[in-house]
């Protein structure tokens, strides 16, 4: 596979680096000639010394025979346009942008870039998962992304509470699957009643979080504070 | 109108005034306050401090309602995606990006964003001033091609700008 990685900061670096490992054909774009000359001295000379958003770059780094584009920078505006380029002016099957603000991803995505990694998205969800808020927590994302697994602690002011599954005006595109009670996974049924405590597991689309939420968590009682 | 004009540099800030001019409602985002300072005393308008790739910030300088956003800041790809979240995101129906290399700026429009490129409109102003012929044939490069949001666009060509 023929890899072209622009970015040479640490994520970069690393990944040129495990790459080459696998014995893959990697190309590593680094605009800042002194960063680009350490990494050729360390790993010898994969490295394009000059600013991958650049056509007349990426074309002398091969991109027109290139099988993947991986945008690593630090800018998200430098990822985009990185993956845009490659994919519009010379059509990289697959492009994959780092996203630092998690509230670009939607956009990356629309915009055609095929696979998108958010660093901070990974590390609020780990938190997420540690701290229990009144909020639907998510567990993963499916597919390339539209799909989410969810998980609902039913607390206190919940409206779910005491009602079947059945009973819930559940959103379309959205299916409640398993309920874990007492450190045991339960299959949910239109049957089974809800208690408190319960942590109802859910896979959706984004769009439906909300209504999702108000369902499963309900309101917030006054002395919690959100994070 | 409602105009939003992203980076307060020379041209940031005498289109700001141009525009107020006109009868605008303009509002000028930038990351750096002092940026402001090239704005005239007279100036009425917004000023927001921050980045214009950020949505949250775009929001909160009312992009939601603006008829036309400019970025003009001096970072091409930053430009490139404020005029994308703009569009996409936002839903402002006129959007012109200065992208200064000349490969981008003809990419982007063929991509739907009207983008405007300095390093073409001095070789076109140089070039004329001595006598020969322009190489490019408009100052702001309309969106020739399809934008995943491109049903939306009104292209800079059909509505002039001006018509004070």
């Amino acid at each position: 596979m023929f890899v072209i990685v622009v970015g040479g900061g640490k994520v970069g670096y690393y990944l040129t680096k495990e790459l080459i490992e696998s014995g893959h054909e990697v190309v590593l774009m680094e605009k800042d000639r002194g960063r680009a000359d350490q990494i050729t001295d360390e790993i010898g000379s994969v490295v394009i010394p000059h600013d991958g958003c650049e056509g007349a770059y990426l074309a002398e780094a091969g991109a027109s025979r290139a099988d993947i584009v991986a945008a690593v920078t630090g800018d998200d505006e430098d990822n985009l346009v990185i993956c845009q380029m490659a994919k519009h002016h010379f059509d990289v099957p697959r492009t994959i942008a780092r996203v630092n603000n998690p509230k670009n991803e939607e956009l990356f995505r629309h915009l055609g870039v095929d696979e998108i990694n958010s660093p901070t998205r990974m590390i609020l969800a780990s938190i997420e998962q540690d701290i229990p808020v009144h909020e639907l927590l998510h567990l993963a994302a499916l597919g390339e992304g539209e799909l989410e697994i969810i998980e609902a602690h039913l607390q206190e002011g919940s409206p779910a509470i005491g009602r079947a599954s059945g009973d819930l005006a559940i959103p379309e595109g959205c299916s409640l699957f398993a309920v874990i009670r007492e450190g045991s996974a339960v299959p949910l049924r239109a049957d089974t009643v809800l208690e408190d405590g319960d942590k109802v597991i859910a896979i959706g689309r984004a769009d439906c979080e909300a209504q999702l939420k108000a369902q499963l968590i309900g309101e917030p009682s006054e002395d919690v504070v959100g994070i | 109108m409602r105009t939003v004009i992203i980076g307060c540099g020379r041209t940031g800030a005498v289109l700001a005034e141009t525009f107020e001019s006109l009868g605008h409602e303009v509002t000028v985002l930038d990351t750096n306050t002092r940026a402001f300072d090239r704005l005239p005393s007279s100036f009425r308008g917004g000023t927001v401090r921050g980045d214009g790739t950020d949505e949250d910030v775009l929001r909160r300088a009312g992009v939601t309602d603006a008829d036309l956003l400019l970025a003009l800041t001096e970072g091409d790809n930053r430009n490139i995606m404020a005029g994308q979240l703009a569009t996409e995101v936002l839903g402002v129906k006129r959007v012109i990006v200065k992208v200064n290399d000349p490969v981008r700026a003809d990419a982007y429009a063929a991509l739907g964003v009207a983008t405007i490129c300095r390093t073409n409109l001095m070789e076109d102003a140089i070039l004329t001033f001595i006598g020969e012929p322009a190489r490019h044939l408009t100052g702001v490069r309309a969106p020739t091609g399809t934008h995943p949001g491109g049903d939306h666009h009104e292209t800079g060509a059909t509505a002039p700008t001006t018509e004070a």
